[in-house]
């Protein structure tokens, strides 16, 4: 099993040199300058170069990369063109907390009550109750994330008056945001569950245990719970990103100064360090939580973490 | 002229036939009660526009200690019978009537929650598939103590005494390594031990094994058919061995039951059945058993399929496939020809009639 | 059951009715007609379809269904809610809205199943190439997906979509790239799993030529894996679409596409609320049809689930 880890960590590096180095590129193969085109030419020719000189613009561009890779290493992203000379890497730090309030309430919430959802819609199947969790499942993941967070904040902000919408001034501000993308998340793990669950209960270790004379109760317990929830596990990683694309949009519209909406800010002035920043950070971020699965997985289920046996 | 009716009168009558009928008579004629007896009992499988006529009247007996061996085909109903009777029988089975019998008591109709309790207790089963019939997110040890825990009042460390005790029993060595083990560790004979330990964990009248040595590889197959026979004297449990294969039956069995489209069509001992056997489905069965020993090179079949069983054929359900069919075995479903005291045959074959009919035409001859 | 008397004639040989042993109680179908029929069985299944193309067909000709064109605008009739003559209302421009959320739908769509269909194109070709090629070059191919897969398909997107000049055609492009990764693994996997199964060992043993078995075997059994994943893969293009034009990057005023609508729609939520609910409208329904019929596609063509 370290093979296997340590194979999946060099993906990971892998994977981020590929999307910084793409990115990168990217960015400079762009047309225009981060900068603003007037204001910049009003300055004289020296004073011009003076600017590009600051933010690494002159040199050729492999020089710039490599002068990148190994800022990055130190954990500088250079600095921000959008926010006049503050440190990427500052700007995101300060950021992250809102995101991370949102995106795990969020996915804690999504988590429990899809769950619930799931096991209850697979042990009533075919009734009215298992209808009803899949309408709720196929809305869920149907409806688009930033709809779900219009019409919330339409109804629950502005309509009804019950929640705060718009600045991010208590607790009570990520609320709504959280609600927004926890329906996604409900919508995913209720289905899986139910799928997974709906299997189980086919299975002939369900049979034996009926065999033995235990009651439905204890069977649900101890023997279809624990082998339907153990795969969830595996589409967090799916959920993960819908949680990270869904914040673009949801922290946008309800002003949540979070990393989603720096993003989109930053594409919108084409703010290069930032932009380039903010992709290492989610690709990075992404491939993490990939791979912390991954491991969990491996750890949780003993037939994967227990060799088999030898005849 | 001997009419039919009143022979089996006179068999009913005769005490010394006790077998193979389910009749509420024998029980009033002071007869000794069998340990599992089921009388006429009919299941069947209800989807939204068929229902699938499992069982059609199935009737056996089982003693103390004996062997019962259900042989057929996929599809002959032999798994539903015995699923029936622990209340197994997925949410479409229904049983639609009959009895059934254990150790006096009549547990047809009886509640679900009572049911469970004699579930593992009294009565259980293991079923074909060793790998998927066990947990696998649990230890093996953990599964076993859970039949002990649901059923008998234990302290912790007497289960797992116990737990240590049967899988000893079952001939699994290093029981204390093997207690806090999962299912994928063992081997498939292993693991088919494991399931019999659960079994029996808490001394059953009856043990009901659902095919299970099909999915194992022949030389554990002989292995397990032996723990069960020395089991079974060790801890007087009677047993109903449902299979396909016959060798398996010539092994371990007392009484032999045939059954096919729902029916049980010839039913006796195992050297009746073997050396005897009356019924054209079961001559077929013998005969398509590879012999190694003489005989041709060509493998015998009986050709054709299982009947379908929504639509169940009106008379004799072997009709379409057997050779020697008559007319009647077409229209009327055959009534049981009692052979001997314990060996019966649903076939027209073996009524008066046609063995007149027969002997009319040899004298042609 | 004692319904006939048991007479001596009966007791004769029947006559031997050879085709009744070998009868086969239901007629056969063949792998499509089965998956058909077990789709047109799922109500839910065939009232997505049904709405769906209702929805295309509006989607096409709902413009024309009043006299009122998607870009015409009147500024003496702005912001007018849903009424008789503008069945959906006006914009801020007094375009009508109707003809706007049609036009729209359309925009979406197409750029959706163009995407989809480029996705599929490539998909199923490095997929198919790659199981097929089979040894070292699979092994290499198979490790540039991976590493694709890694990164999030938005950011690739939001990428290529800042590089390349503005414009559908781009949009396309950029999705089509991010999503092919997905309908290659899927397609390399089927075919791994049908190149050995026993009947194309029989196929080979029979003789057939590599080709045949190809044309005949492989690529009919990879369709229905194919056709589901094209199903979510349009609901998946119309997403991203509508997405980043709800944003801001992607279609932007004056073209229309559901994003865009949702978006301006979004920007007056405090007046005029409509013109957000009808675009919702339109997208949810989209997405819950195609999410519905993936469904039970995916039902219809699974082997396991004969009734």
């Amino acid at each position: 099993m370290k093979k296997y880890i340590l194979k999946r960590i060099v993906y990971l590096l892998v994977t981020l040199l590929v999307i910084m180095t793409a990115t990168f590129f990217l960015m400079h193969s762009l047309p225009g300058t981060p900068f603003d085109e007037d204001k910049i030419s009003r300055l004289s020719a020296e004073q011009q170069r003076q600017i590009y000189a600051a933010y690494g613009l002159d040199q050729p561009v492999y020089i710039q990369y490599f002068k990148y890779l190994a800022n990055v290493f130190r954990g500088d992203f250079g600095t921000s063109t959008l926010y006049s000379g503050q440190p990427v890497a500052g700007i995101l730090a300060a950021r992250i907390v809102p995101s991370a309030l949102v995106g795990i309430q969020a996915v804690l919430a999504g988590l429990a009550v899809g769950l619930i959802l799931g096991v209850v819609a697979a042990y009533r199947h075919n009734t009215p109750l298992d209808y009803l969790t899949m309408v709720i499942s196929v809305l869920g993941i149907s409806v688009p994330n930033f709809v779900v967070a219009a019409l919330l904040q339409y109804f629950f902000g502005l309509k009804w008056r019950l929640l705060p919408v718009a600045y991010w001034e208590s607790y009570a501000s990520s609320i709504l945001p959280s609600l927004a993308l926890s329906f996604g998340v409900i919508a995913q793990i209720a289905r899986f569950v139910r799928t997974e669950m709906l299997t189980v209960l086919q299975q002939d270790y369900i049979l034996t245990a009926k065999a033995k004379g235990l009651s439905p109760a204890k069977i649900l317990v101890r023997h279809a719970l624990r082998n339907s929830l153990l795969p969830v596990i595996t589409i967090l990683g799916a959920i993960t990103v819908n949680v990270l694309t869904g914040s673009l949009a949801v922290e946008s519209i309800y002003g949540v100064p979070g990393i989603g909406s720096l993003f989109v800010d930053t594409i919108k002035a084409n703010d290069y360090s930032t932009i380039l920043g903010l992709t290492v950070f989610y690709s990075a971020f992404y491939v993490v939580v990939i791979l912390i699965i991954d491991i969990l997985y491996c750890v949780i289920d003993p037939r994967i973490r227990l060799a088999p046996a030898k005849e | 002229m001997e009419s039919f009716f009143s022979a089996s009168e006179r068999g009913r009558n005769n005490k010394e036939f006790r077998n193979f009928t389910g009749n509420a008579a024998v029980q009033k004629w002071g007869q000794k009660m069998s340990l599992l007896e089921v009388s006429d009992l009919r299941i069947s499988l209800r989807t939204h526009d068929d229902a699938v006529r499992a069982v059609r009247g199935v009737s056996f007996s089982l003693e103390p200690k004996e062997t019962l061996a259900i042989v057929g085909e996929s599809g002959s109903g032999k798994s539903m019978t015995v699923k029936g009777i622990m209340k197994l029988l997925p949410k479409t089975g229904r049983i639609e009537s009959g009895k059934i019998v254990l150790d006096g008591r009549d547990i047809t109709r009886c509640s679900e929650r009572r049911m469970r309790r004699l579930n593992g207790s009294e009565i259980s089963m293991i079923f074909q598939d060793p790998m998927t019939s066990l947990n696998p997110t649990m230890t093996v040890g953990k599964q076993i103590m859970e039949v002990l825990r649901e059923h008998e009042k234990m302290s912790r460390p007497a289960m797992k005494a116990r737990t240590l005790e049967l899988l000893g029993l079952v001939g699994i060595s290093y029981p204390e390594k093997r207690f806090s083990q999962y299912p994928h560790q063992l081997s498939g004979g292993m693991r088919q031990r494991v399931v019999i330990a659960m079994a029996l964990a808490c001394n059953p009248k009856v043990l009901v094994a659902d095919e299970p040595t099909t999915a194992l590889d022949v030389t554990i197959q002989a292995q397990i058919l032996d723990l069960m026979k020395s089991l079974q004297s060790r801890i007087s449990t009677s047993i109903i061995l449902i299979t396909h294969n016959l060798g398996v039956v010539a092994n371990i069995a007392d009484k032999v039951a045939v059954m096919y489209g729902g029916k049980i069509v010839e039913s006796g001992t195992v050297e009746e059945i073997f050396y005897g056997a009356q019924h054209p489905y079961t001559l077929g069965l013998i005969a398509s058993i590879p012999k190694i020993h003489g005989g041709s090179a060509e493998l015998k079949a009986i050709p054709g399929t299982p009947p379908d069983l929504t639509d169940p054929p009106k008379g004799c359900p072997f009709a379409p496939r057997c050779e020697k069919a008559m007319k009647v075995c077409r229209l009327i479903p055959p009534e049981d020809t009692r052979i001997t005291a314990t060996h019966r045959s649903a076939c027209w074959l073996q009524h008066p009639l046609a063995r007149r009919a027969a002997g009319k035409e040899g004298n042609h001859e | 059951m004692q319904g006939m008397e048991l007479t001596e004639d009966l007791f004769v040989p029947a006559e031997a009715g050879a085709g009744e042993r070998e009868k086969i109680a239901r007629p056969t179908r063949s792998g499509f007609q089965d998956a058909w029929i077990r789709l047109k069985r799922n109500k839910g299944a065939v009232v997505a379809l049904v709405l769906l193309l209702a929805l295309v067909v509006l989607a096409f000709l709902g413009p024309s269904f009043t006299r009122f064109d998607y870009y015409t605008t009147d500024y003496g009739a702005i912001f007018q809610p849903p009424n008789a003559v503008h069945w959906f209302g006006t914009d801020k421009f007094g375009r009508d809205e109707w003809s706007r959320v049609w036009y729209g739908t359309r925009i979406s769509l197409l750029i959706a199943v163009v995407a989809a269909a480029l996705d599929l194109l490539v998909g199923v070709t490095y997929g198919s190439v790659s199981a097929l090629l089979g040894g070292m070059a699979d092994a290499v191919m198979q490790r540039v997906i991976e590493v694709l897969i890694g990164i999030p398909n938005l950011i690739i997107v939001i990428l290529l979509m800042m590089v390349m000049p503005a414009g559908i055609g781009t949009l396309i492009i950029a999705m089509s790239i991010s999503g092919w990764a997905n309908m290659a693994r899927l397609v390399r996997a089927e075919i791994l799993k049908l190149k050995n199964q026993e009947f194309v060992l029989a196929a080979r043993l029979l003789g057939t030529p590599d080709r045949r078995i190809i044309l005949r075997h492989l690529i009919p059994n990879t369709m229905g894996v194919i056709v589901i994943n094209t199903m979510f893969t349009i609901p998946s293009a119309i997403f991203t679409e509508a997405f980043l034009s709800f944003i801001g990057i992607g279609l932007q005023e004056p073209k229309a596409s559901l994003g865009v609508l949702i978006n301006s729609g979004f920007q007056v939520i405090n007046s005029h609320v409509f013109l957000l609910f009808v675009p919702a409208a339109v997208i949810v329904l989209i997405m819950v049809c195609f999410s519905i019929l993936g469904d039970g596609l995916r039902d219809a063509f699974d082997p396991q689930m004969r009734t």
